[in-house]
């Protein structure tokens, strides 16, 4: 046995030559097998062909923001950004009045400021909920106006990204807690409860959006008594809610299964009443894992709300549809759809790299 | 294992005769499998009791009725006075005088030690975020694994996990202390480590039963051994009596069994 034993510890030595640098990288990943050597050639074939037309509209044959839609016309085979520098305002803050729209803009930076605010979990106190409710209050008076000074709006006239935000931010932020309740309501032992929640989800959840919020839009007044009137921003802020909460209480509800039976024995036996077990041992760790299912219902929400269009309120993607009616400017939609989707893009993409930050940090120090 | 023990030098103690745990005709089925047959027992404050018995005896779920984690159907449970029945508050108020260490630790991964150990102190009892942190750390002192304070249970062996299970039950100051085969899941090099806990808090008087299969701890500790077979207690006896002189022929084959494998 003695062969076996090493007195001094063998000497750290280089890899191969062969598995490290570009060179290795390459014909480990692009080129490692005959297939795979084809699958590359033909993708870099296509964006060869591609990415030069569409750099050339983006930029090089695009006129500036300066350009009129007449000079736009004459050479159609590039980017027209005059477009969206005159109807910038419009597709930004809608029919807000002109002189006023300083007040949506600071709207939208209040919210940037809290979402931004909200990211770091040492905010993540029962005191920021008054923070939150002052930024809200904040938004309200800018909005509205009637007080202060400022003239009175209409909410009728809202419109571009601040109807987004609003209807995504407050609609995400009532709808998660109702979808935590709905997601332990549906494994209480209850029956009452548990019945009533299965069939709340799973009514919502089986109906489009669109027509929940035609509901909200349409049906809703029917059913109110004469006189009585909710206001149509309110009701399909409702519809979004209700929409959201049960998709959010699905992915909660997965969080939940995911939790050993052990966690509850031992939050049990420790003396923690119900409450207190769900909120200090098993939601922290249920929300946890549920972060990637989440963030998708985020996102598809955020995305969801320019459905508001079939209803007549004009968020971001309403407003860049109105521009293109403007006879002067029709048939520059190309530039529209642009510049509303690389917004749109920001939000959620910072939505997912957040998330994978968060998830990244509450795993550190604690695996499973 | 049973080297590891310090045989012969069992703590001396006197039972002060008042009684903690009594168990009338406890029975508990799990559908149609009758689980628990007439379980009869009496546990004096300080005692220590050892429950051994073939896996699938039923020795978890009699353990697991004393705190309320199982529901029995039939007979009456008291602890420390207060009878088990579907009353919330009576059972809440029972599961902060009994402690439970689990076969699997169960600790929190999402908190550290020392939070696992102050949360309940501090929600259950309403206890000061600085006096439970204090008492915390002077159980895991006493644990020996106070310098793993700031860790997550993640970063800890299973051995320094259950004890700082233990140390988690310790601080909300248990009347009785149940374990639950607290050494089946560790590596072996790490049994010992728990064990002389247990031993520690015996030596210190605390009532306790325990499910185990470690035979040194039994003889060298317990008061009373338990011998449970399909849903019955087959035989109590000392653990002088028990081991050298088993009255019954279930006890003797269980006994050889798992003496001599
Ligand atoms: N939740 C349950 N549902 C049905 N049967 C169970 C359940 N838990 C335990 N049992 C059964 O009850 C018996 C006793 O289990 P247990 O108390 O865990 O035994 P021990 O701890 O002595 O090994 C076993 O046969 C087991 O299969
Ligand atoms: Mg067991």
């Amino acid at each position: 046995m003695t062969d076996n034993v090493q007195s001094v510890g063998l000497p750290d030595e280089r890899p191969p030559a062969n598995t490290v640098g570009p060179i290795a990288w390459l014909r480990n990943n692009l080129f490692n097998s005959w297939y795979n050597a084809i699958l590359t050639i033909l993708v870099l074939g296509l964006l060869a062909s591609a990415i030069p037309p569409f750099l050339n509209w983006l930029l090089f044959r695009a006129h500036g923001f300066d350009a009129t839609s007449t000079v736009c016309r004459q050479d159609a085979g590039g980017a027209c950004w005059g477009f969206i520098s005159e109807k910038l305002r419009f597709i930004m803050f809608g029919m807000f009045p002109w002189e006023q729209q300083w007040r949506p803009l600071v709207t939208i930076a209040v919210f940037i400021a809290l979402l931004v605010a909200s990211c770091d979990r040492r905010f993540w106190k029962p005191w920021f909920g008054l923070v939150w409710a002052a930024g809200l209050a904040l938004v309200a008076v800018l909005m509205w106006g009637g007080v202060f000074g400022l003239t009175y709006v209409e909410n009728t006239l809202w419109g571009g990204l601040p109807l987004t935000i609003i209807l995504s931010v407050i609609g995400l932020a009532v709808a998660f807690p109702v979808s935590i309740l709905l997601a332990l309501g549906r494994r209480s032992n209850m029956p009452a409860v548990k019945v009533l929640c299965v069939t709340y989800i799973e009514l919502i959840r089986g109906v489009p959006l669109i027509s929940l919020l035609f509901m909200a839009s349409v049906m809703l007044p029917l059913f109110l008594p004469n006189g009585v009137s909710i206001d149509k921003l309110l009701r399909a802020q409702i519809a979004f809610i209700m929409f959201a909460a049960a998709y959010m209480a699905e992915a909660i509800r997965g969080g939940l299964q995911a939790i050993p039976k052990g966690q509850y024995e031992a939050a049990d036996g420790l003396g923690l009443g119900y409450w207190q077990k769900m909120r200090k041992i098993i939601l922290p760790q249920a929300l946890a894992i549920a972060i990637p299912p989440l963030v998708n219902t985020f996102i598809s929400f955020f995305k969801d709300t320019s459905l508001v269009i079939i209803i007549g309120l004009y968020d971001l993607l309403g407003t860049a549809k109105a521009a293109l009616s403007d006879p002067s400017w029709r048939g520059f939609y190309r530039e529209a759809y642009l510049f509303i989707g690389v917004i749109y893009w920001i939000f959620c993409f910072s939505m997912s790299k957040y998330s994978q930050k968060l998830e990244r940090d509450l795993n550190r120090g604690h695996r499973r | 294992m049973s080297q590891a023990m310090s045989q012969g030098t069992k703590p001396k103690h006197t039972l002060s005769g008042e009684e903690i745990i009594r168990c009338t005709g406890v029975n508990k089925w799990y559908g149609e499998f009758h689980v628990l047959k007439n379980v009869n027992l009496s546990v004096q404050k300080g005692e220590r009791i050892v429950v051994c018995g073939p896996s699938g005896s039923g020795k978890s779920t009699m353990i697991r009725c004393l705190n309320r984690l199982e529901e029995h159907q039939k007979g009456t449970i008291v602890i420390d006075g207060i009878e088990l029945t579907n009353n919330l508050k009576n059972i809440e108020l029972v599961r902060r005088e009994v402690g439970m260490v689990f076969q699997h630790f169960n600790l929190f991964p999402h908190l550290t030690v020392l939070e696992n150990c102050t949360l309940a102190p501090i929600w259950v009892r309403k206890m000061p975020k600085a006096e439970a942190e204090e008492r915390a750390m002077s159980y895991l002192k006493r644990v020996r694994i106070a310098e793993q304070a700031k860790k997550y249970p993640g970063q800890l062996s299973g051995g320094q996990q259950q004890r700082v299970a233990i140390a988690r039950s310790l601080c909300m100051s248990p009347k009785v202390m149940l374990f639950d085969e607290p050494t089946s899941a560790l590596d072996p090099e790490m049994v010992k480590e728990v064990l002389d806990v247990m031993i520690g808090l015996a030596e210190d008087g605390m009532t306790m039963l325990c499910v185990t299969h470690e035979m040194g701890f039994a003889k060298s500790v317990a008061d009373r051994v338990i011998f449970m077979d399909r849903g019955e207690i087959v035989e109590q006896d000392t653990p002088d009596a028990f081991f050298s002189n088993p009255k019954s022929e279930r006890t003797r084959l269980f006994l050889s069994q798992i003496l001599n494998h």
